[in-house]
């Protein structure tokens, strides 16, 4: 047959013709609770100095919440030229509702043509509100950003339990949206000197409209923090039990770093969920991260293949986190471990002294 | 009466999945598929409220035919009605367009068996891992939104409310919520239980109600399956291991340990010193 077969549109197209030319520039999306900001944020911050560079556009933060200025201070110090904030009473707690009506407004007002979250509960939260509002396209928990001659953002993530990566594109929407996984990017330094403006936003709120109450926080206590971990000594199945965990809890200390574990110490009862690290877990990027007894599963080394150091201690010559080492010691990690923590502290004889 | 939606879906046992190391693609056959194990957890926490309170729960997925045997699963459970919508239509969706398709469902639901007080939904999928479609949802019905909820403090179907715990990364906020809310659930929430022996009998010979597209007045064509999604996956490829000189640490035991101390605390030390 001669008939030309026409190409079936892909993809959802805008409901008329829309100039998308107007959206220019990259915004985050600033995650914080009780002053804390996440660190992710900051983050985002860092990696999108990059894409803004790429796309000579202005690189911008949007701050909500109640009394948060110096928040949005804080944002021009890790690198944004405009910070745009939202200050009310009525924020004080982020609620779906009114946040996203919030990050709407200024959206609509600002055209940025990238918007980007910290891939936390908040984050994931409020972008998939805003997303459905808009319409645009949203790709979740990405490990990989980028933009092209296009100004596309190129978005990849992890597919079918780490195995592999997906680039997702979004083409006939603006803005482009992202969650991004926390641990990945790495923030500027912070300089309070960098210059930047704030721009107050009014509160786009009917107060009626909020019906959704948080009636109290509780803050997890003894929850570790390993985002946050300058060194982190993990174990896995080959620590043998709980025992094994105080063995590297001591060297831990001696370091004054955290324990981490591997998905199969944490399945085996050995230690907590919050101590996991890999892709259903935490990832990290510590100076030095010590895999003991791990074999180093893809959706582990996920979770810590950006740590500056890596010290793998295996008695499996095959095992692959040797691989991903920096230093491989092939042995008996009962052996070692408690030599390494003798030789730490022989080598480190302050850091036994309690650092407050 | 209490109408509880719970949205499933069917997904590959991704823990199944493996890489064919000659072309670098999924080799997907022989993968069992599953009921997304927290859309199960969902289903629990709808059958829960109902051992309370009584009422209705009515269990939805988008997909392929074979989807019905997940359906089945949640009707042997305890479930009321299965329904599946399936059609070539819908295939290739995002999550912007699923959640469009099943928010049309829900909607089509209440009209048949009165407004859903609460629609449930997993915190995010097995393979698709985004967490996206609850949200989706409840923002096209503009229900409340409560997102990874590990556990119910309490219902009140005559005031209408809920009280729910969410997790989050450093703590957990107690939230109330008035009707009509949609809730994404951890697995911490609940076990899911068992069918009882009636409960499998009763599922084998059931068969859950199919919707097409045409069996909706009000579908927009132009946001369900492939052409409804903003977003295309553009390339995958099987990433490569980071290149890494490994220097394997040979020798006594001691010796070995005080060279690699010696390392390990340079290194703090201009940490320390930055
Ligand atoms: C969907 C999905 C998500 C996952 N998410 C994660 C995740 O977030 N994090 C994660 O870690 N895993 C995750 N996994 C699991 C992952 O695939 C591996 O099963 C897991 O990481 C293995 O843990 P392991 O290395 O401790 O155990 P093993 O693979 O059993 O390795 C134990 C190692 O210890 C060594 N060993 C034993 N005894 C000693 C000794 N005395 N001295 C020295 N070495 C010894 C052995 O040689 C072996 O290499 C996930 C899997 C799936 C399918």
């Amino acid at each position: 047959m001669a008939e030309a077969k026409r190409k079936p549109a892909v993809g959802l197209q805008p409901e008329v013709d829309v100039d998308w030319s107007a959206y220019r520039g990259v915004m985050v999306v600033v995650e914080h609770r009780r002053d804390k900001v996440a660190k992710v944020s900051w983050q985002l911050l860092g990696e999108s100095r990059r894409l803004a560079d790429k796309l000579d556009a202005p690189l911008m933060a949007v701050v909500i919440g109640h009394e948060a200025e110096d928040i949005a201070r804080q944002a021009i110090g890790y690198g944004a030229e405009r910070v745009y904030l939202c200050d009310a009473p009525e924020l004080a707690d982020y609620r779906t509702r009114p946040y996203s009506r919030v990050c709407l407004h200024i959206i609509r007002e600002v055209k940025p043509e990238i918007v980007l979250f910290g891939a936390t509960y908040t984050g994931r939260d409020l972008a998939g509100a805003i997303a459905t509002h808009l319409p645009t396209g949203l790709t979740a928990d990405c490990t990989q950003l980028d933009v092209d001659d296009n100004r596309l953002l190129l978005a990849s993530r992890p597919a079918f339990s780490e195995k592999m990566v997906a680039t997702i594109l979004c083409k006939q929407f603006k803005p482009q949206m992202a969650t991004v996984r926390p641990g990945v990017f790495e923030a500027l330094p912070y300089d309070p000197r960098r210059m930047g403006e704030i721009i107050r936003v009014e509160s786009p709120l009917d107060r009626e409209s909020i019906r959704t109450e948080v009636l109290e926080f509780v803050e997890a206590v003894n929850r570790v923090n390993l985002e946050d971990a300058e060194v982190i000594v993990a174990g896995g199945r080959g620590v043998g039990g709980r025992a094994g965990f105080d063995l590297l809890a001591k060297l831990a200390d001696a370091l004054g770093g955290q324990v981490g574990a591997s998905r199969a110490a944490v399945d085996l009862g050995w230690i907590s969920h919050d101590h996991q690290v890999g892709q259903t877990g935490t990832t990290v990027r510590p100076k030095i991260y010590i895999a003991a007894g791990i074999s180093g599963a893809v959706q582990h080394v996920v979770g810590m293949q950006n740590a500056e150091l890596i010290v793998s201690i295996n008695k499996d010559p095959n095992a692959p986190i040797h691989r991903i080492a920096h230093y491989a010691i092939v042995d008996d990690l009962f052996e070692v471990v408690p030599a390494l923590i003798e030789a730490v502290q022989a080598a480190r004889p302050s850091a036994r002294v309690p650092v407050v | 009466m209490l109408h509880m939606v719970v949205c499933i879906k069917q997904v590959p046992d991704s823990r199944e999945i493996r890489i064919d190391p000659k072309t670098n693609t999924l080799i997907r056959q022989g993968v069992p598929a599953i009921v997304n194990p927290y859309d199960l957890n969902g289903v629990e926490a709808a059958l829960q409220i109902k051992d309370q309170f009584g009422g209705r729960v009515t269990v939805l997925t988008m997909g392929p035919p074979s989807a019905d045997k997940a359906l089945r699963q949640c009707v042997a459970m305890g479930a009321d009605e299965g329904v599946l919508i399936s059609d070539r239509a819908f295939a290739g969706a995002d999550t912007l367009a699923t959640s469009y398709v099943l928010a049309k469902s829900i909607e089509k639901a209440g009209r048949l068996w009165g407004q859903p007080a609460i629609v449930f939904c997993g915190k995010q999928t097995l393979d698709g891992d985004t967490g996206q479609v609850g949200p989706g949802i409840a923002c096209r019905l503009d229900y409340e939104q409560l997102t990874y909820v590990e556990a119910i403090e309490s219902v009140d179907p005559d005031r209408g409310e809920v009280v729910v715990r969410r997790h989050l990364e450093d703590g957990v906020e107690r939230v109330r919520a008035p009707f009509p809310v949609l809730i994404t659930v951890l697995a911490e929430m609940n076990k899911p239980r068992r069918a009882s022996l009636p409960g499998l009998l009763h599922a084998q010979t059931y068969q859950p109600i199919v919707w097409s597209t045409a069996d909706f007045e009000d579908l927009d064509r132009s946001k369900i399956g492939l052409r409804g999604s903003p977003t295309v996956v553009s390339k995958t490829w099987v990433p490569e291991p980071r290149q890494v000189d490994t220097e394997f640490l040979k020798g006594e035991t001691g010796e070995v340990t005080s060279r690699l101390a010696q390392v390990l605390v340079e290194r703090l030390q201009t940490v320390q010193g930055a």
